[in-house]
């Protein structure tokens, strides 16, 4: 095993510990949401391995820098304890779904390995910002605008809703 | 690992981290000491050798390693640890992009003063500098304090909303220097541009004559002045400092998010911020005081003088030495406008932060980006 890959399980054996971590711990939120940082730090070292520079650097800097720190916020105010949630119920059901997911897991990784295509060779400054960003002003462009449209059209939302409390 | 990255890495720590933070504690010590009209540090005895106050630093470090490290009773011990370590660790190793010194040639081996020359090199320092948000956010939820909690909220509001507005006054220099790598920025700055070189543009005048000495040289700050006012605002916002020292205060949170920290624990949030000034007067100098460069005296020019005389080895070296020299002297420079700002500015309220942030700095900074983009047309540059 080059450096490389052992990296790339490092950080992927990582995200998915994390990921479960912040799932089954119910005793501390905010510990979960530190959890999920864990999670969107990983991933950007996967990235990282997968030659996906701006990725790997914006996922750093909008999930866990951003978004994250939001959630943490909110959940560090609200100061959850345990018994703030709703008993769990359904558990047998839970468990039932647990085993048709793992069963489903099983019986689909098979074909997942006969079908995954070769690795593709890479072009020249692949993942750099030059490369996305060409990508995502010529190519890309009416995906792009629209998605901005979107995200204005939630941020007005958010203004309108946040202000009929204050009016 | 190769020897000359450990070799730069190891000049690096030693230079900002063993040479700089502590010095700077002591010169905020002594310029807080004449700006009140006191006589300052000047205690530190070392059998009857004080150094004008000098020895203070030492004196300090050896007090938080000796000190009790409490972690109060109720507080999340494992998180009550980590945190501090989360706030100075993407401090130290933000200079790992910053280039202190060009590219030198010896033969065929080419030498970069830098020790990762990534393409992305800002965005890295964004990266991380978001990343160190969570030492201010864990360390006061951790605490198990409220004021700790205050001290951490207002801090974290106030990093993540200058980290917004810090990216995009950054923008305009993107644009002017083609490029996120602040190797290549550096590069790009060690040369002039002539003052009234757009008249021949335009053709409004066939040849400017003498005119064309009047040169400036070709930096960040006189490209983008906008974009540097407003970098170094945000920069400063971003390291809590005065004026923007809002997640600490005396009188109503006491000491904000590091309040229930002592020993060397306290001692790392207390380091990184002295680290933080030196990176960011090391960032302000790679990306609007020319790097490396010395104003008027290109690269080629300097080893070229020297070359024929003492051969190109030395020459090399003489202008390796210079270069890295012009760059610390700027970084002094930097820092000496950030601890003056301190003692100088009044303290600003927490809603005039923020206004400032989201009303003030935000629309300028997007204007810049426009104001910047038509000028580059008009000048037909990088199009």
């Amino acid at each position: 095993m080059t450096a490389t890959s052992i990296f790339f399980y490092a950080c992927a054996a990582l995200a998915v510990v994390s990921a479960l971590a912040m799932l089954l711990n119910v005793r501390n939120t905010v510990a979960s949401a530190l959890c999920l940082v864990v999670t969107m730090i990983s991933l950007a070292g996967v990235f990282l391995v997968l030659d996906a520079y701006l990725i790997a650097a914006l996922q750093i800097m909008v999930y866990a820098g951003a978004i994250v720190v939001l959630f943490i916020f909110v959940v560090m105010l609200l100061n959850l304890r345990h018994d703030a949630f709703a008993p769990n119920r359904l558990i047998p059901v839970k468990f039932l779904a647990c085993l048709l997911g793992v069963w489903a897991l099983v019986r689909l990784a098979p074909l997942f390995a006969r079908y995954l295509p070769d690795p593709a060779t890479l072009p020249e400054g692949f993942g750099g910002y030059r490369h996305v960003g060409l990508a995502l002003y010529t190519d890309f462009v009416l995906t792009f605008e629209v998605a901005s449209f979107l995200l204005l059209g939630a941020m007005v939302g958010a203004v309108m809703l946040a202000k009929r409390r204050l009016d | 690992m190769e020897l000359e990255t450990i070799l730069k890495t190891a000049f690096i720590l030693a230079v900002v981290v063993l040479t700089f933070a502590p010095i700077i504690t002591w010169v905020e010590r002594k310029q807080s000491a004449v700006m009140q009209d006191r006589i300052g540090a000047n205690r530190a005895d070392l059998g009857g050798i004080t150094l004008l106050g000098l020895l203070h630093p030492l004196a300090d470090v050896v007090k938080l390693i000796f000190k009790e490290d409490v972690v109060p009773r109720g507080a999340n011990r494992f998180m009550h640890l980590l945190a501090p370590v989360i706030a100075a660790v993407p401090a130290i190793i933000a200079y790992a992009v910053i280039p202190f010194g060009g590219s030198y040639a010896y033969g065929d081996r080419i030498v970069n003063l830098v020790v990762a020359d990534v393409d992305w090199g800002v965005l890295y320092i964004f990266a991380i500098g978001s990343i160190a948000a969570y030492g201010t956010v864990i360390s006061g939820w951790a605490s198990n304090n409220n004021w700790s909690l205050l001290g951490s909220l207002r801090a974290s509001a106030q990093v993540i909303s200058y980290e917004v507005t810090m990216g995009l006054s950054l923008v305009g220099i993107f644009m002017v220097f083609q490029s996120l790598s602040m190797f290549e920025m550096g590069l790009a700055q060690d040369t002039t541009i002539r003052l009234f070189g757009f008249l021949e543009h335009f053709g409004w005048v066939d040849d400017i004559g003498f005119l064309g000495f009047l040169q400036i040289p070709n930096w960040g700050i006189f490209l983008q002045p906008l974009g540097f006012l407003m970098f170094f605002t945000c920069a400063i916002a971003e390291n809590k400092r005065a004026p923007f020292d809002c997640p600490e205060g005396e009188s109503e949170i006491i000491a904000g998010y590091h309040l229930e920290y002592s020993g060397m624990r306290f001692g790392l949030f207390y380091m990184s911020e002295f680290i933080e000034i030196v990176v960011i007067a090391g960032l302000i100098t790679a990306l609007f005081l020319g790097g490396w460069s010395i104003p008027y005296l290109p690269q080629a020019t300097l080893i070229g003088g020297i070359a024929p005389v003492f051969g190109d080895y030395f020459a090399t070296s003489i202008c390796m030495i210079l270069h890295v020299v012009s760059f610390f002297a700027k970084v002094i420079v930097v820092i000496y406008l950030q601890m003056a700002m301190r003692w100088s500015l009044p303290r600003f309220r927490y809603d005039q932060i923020m206004d400032l942030c989201w009303k003030i700095l935000l629309p300028l900074s997007v204007a810049n980006v426009i104001v910047t983009g038509g000028l580059m047309l008009v000048f037909g540059v990088g199009v």
